[in-house]
């Protein structure tokens, strides 16, 4: 039972801050994430045709998404602009979201509060800044926390849309690209080490349990993999809405 | 058991508490990415799509203008046939109002000359009949004379008688010759 003293188990906290630092398997996968968009970008639309290639195709079809599916039809006509943006923005959750799964990597950069806290950060300044921009700052406000209410109600209103809007939002946004990455992460651990364990047990009967805790670990793999892509959506989707709020006319 | 309930803390990062380095770097990967990707990838998709939208634009606006060309010369067309028709028409009317001018003329000149032809035709007859007359008096009075000389031997004494008998019968002969 040498081996299962050696096993990380049961999965801690600690299993995610490998080596807390500037150089860390997380700061390095953030670089490589950024590195394999670029070049995945860059090299599909090297030579843009009228007439796309497959590579050309496939480039514009996931910017085309974020375009019209998200920017467009969210936003509207103005969120055209935005467009680059959330597409930046779901390419890169989704690239390290698809960490979490990826053979060899196996864990999402995510799944550690300051990245989503980053991107979160910058929705946040994004659509306070598109609304103060359009309406000015006072008018941003009045519009954003003066809801078409009876004046008696508004000592409650206005602390509940200051705290729904200004402080939940951003936190939310952070909070729940981190945890649905984390909680996945622990749930595959769970699994895929729970399975060693059980193989490890001194118990003979408890041995071809592990094959069922490892068929488990591959079907979450596939419901992670669901989860990934619905996080990395739900995110932009968020982001886009945010924006509209903050551009949407008064009410 | 405290002192392991302490190191047990200390050892267990706070996963809700960013790791500040991480803060740092991602902000740079995420702005790097940003960078290029805003700035070298998608305004070209755009631009493609932009020049996608015009070439299809351009490509209806052409088939357009060919097809109001089309519909111009057809008109054209239609316009000069429907004139020629008028005017083929206008062709055929006037003929047939001249070939009845010259039908109408026609038979005018010919009743003329009919009219003018039976005139003529009456008046020689008047003319041939009061000459036959008249030779026939000449005539008729020469063997009214002859007949008279070879009867004269037998009755001369009533000269007068003869005479009027003679007139007589030429007033009675002119009679029935005029009707």
């Amino acid at each position: 039972m040498v081996l299962a003293d050696e096993l990380p188990f049961p999965p801690s906290v600690e299993d995610f801050h490998l080596v807390p630092a500037w150089v860390s398997k997380f700061t390095v996968l953030v670089w490589i994430a950024v590195a394999l968009i670029i070049i995945f970008f860059l090299v599909l639309y090297r030579n843009p045709k009228l007439v796309p290639t497959r590579g050309q195709w496939l480039a514009e079809s996931f910017y085309g998404f974020v375009r019209d599916r998200v920017a467009g039809d969210l936003i509207g006509h103005e969120g055209l602009r935005f467009a680059p943006y959330l597409a930046t923005l779901f390419s890169f959750i989704l690239l390290t979201n698809l960490f979490g799964i990826v053979p060899g990597i196996q864990i999402s950069t995510n799944t550690h509060i300051a990245f989503t806290a980053m991107l979160a950060v910058i929705s946040y300044v994004l659509f306070v800044a598109v609304g103060i921009r359009k309406f000015g700052f006072w008018h941003y406000w009045k519009k954003s926390l003066f809801l078409p209410a009876p004046l008696a109600v508004q000592p409650i209103l206005i602390p509940i849309e200051f705290v729904s809007t200004f402080v939940v939002r951003p936190l939310t946004l952070a909070i729940r690209l981190f945890a649905n990455m984390f909680a996945g992460h622990v749930i595959l651990l769970v699994f895929t080490l729970g399975g060693f364990v059980l193989l490890n047990s001194s118990a003979w009967f408890l041995k071809p349990i592990s094959v069922l805790s490892w068929v488990m670990a591959i079907a979450l793999t596939f419901l992670e993999a669901l989860v990934i892509l619905l996080q990395a959506y739900v995110f932009v989707v968020l982001t886009a809405s945010y924006v509209q709020g903050a551009l949407v006319e008064d009410h | 058991m405290h002192y392991l309930a302490a190191d047990y803390l200390a050892a267990e990062p706070n996963p809700i508490v960013p790791i500040w380095q991480e803060l740092v770097v991602g902000t740079i990967a995420f702005a790097v990415l940003c960078f290029v990707l805003m700035k070298f990838a998608f305004p070209r998709m755009e631009a493609t799509f932009r020049a996608r939208v015009e070439a299809i634009e351009g490509g209806i606006q052409k088939a357009e203008a060919a097809q109001a060309e089309a519909n111009a010369l057809l008109e054209q067309y239609r316009a000069q046939l429907a004139e020629a028709r008028t005017e083929a028409a206008r062709i055929r009317d006037e003929a047939r109002a001249e070939a009845m001018n010259i039908k109408t003329d026609l038979l005018a000149q010919a009743r003329e000359d009919s009219d003018r032809v039976i005139a003529a035709g009456r008046e020689q007859l008047v003319a041939e009949r009061e000459t036959v007359a008249r030779e026939l008096r000449a005539t008729m009075g020469q063997i009214a004379v002859d007949l008279a000389s070879k009867i004269v031997g037998e009755v001369l004494e009533d000269e007068v008688r003869r005479r009027g008998t003679v007139e007589r019968f030429m007033a009675d002969l002119e009679g029935e010759g005029i009707r």
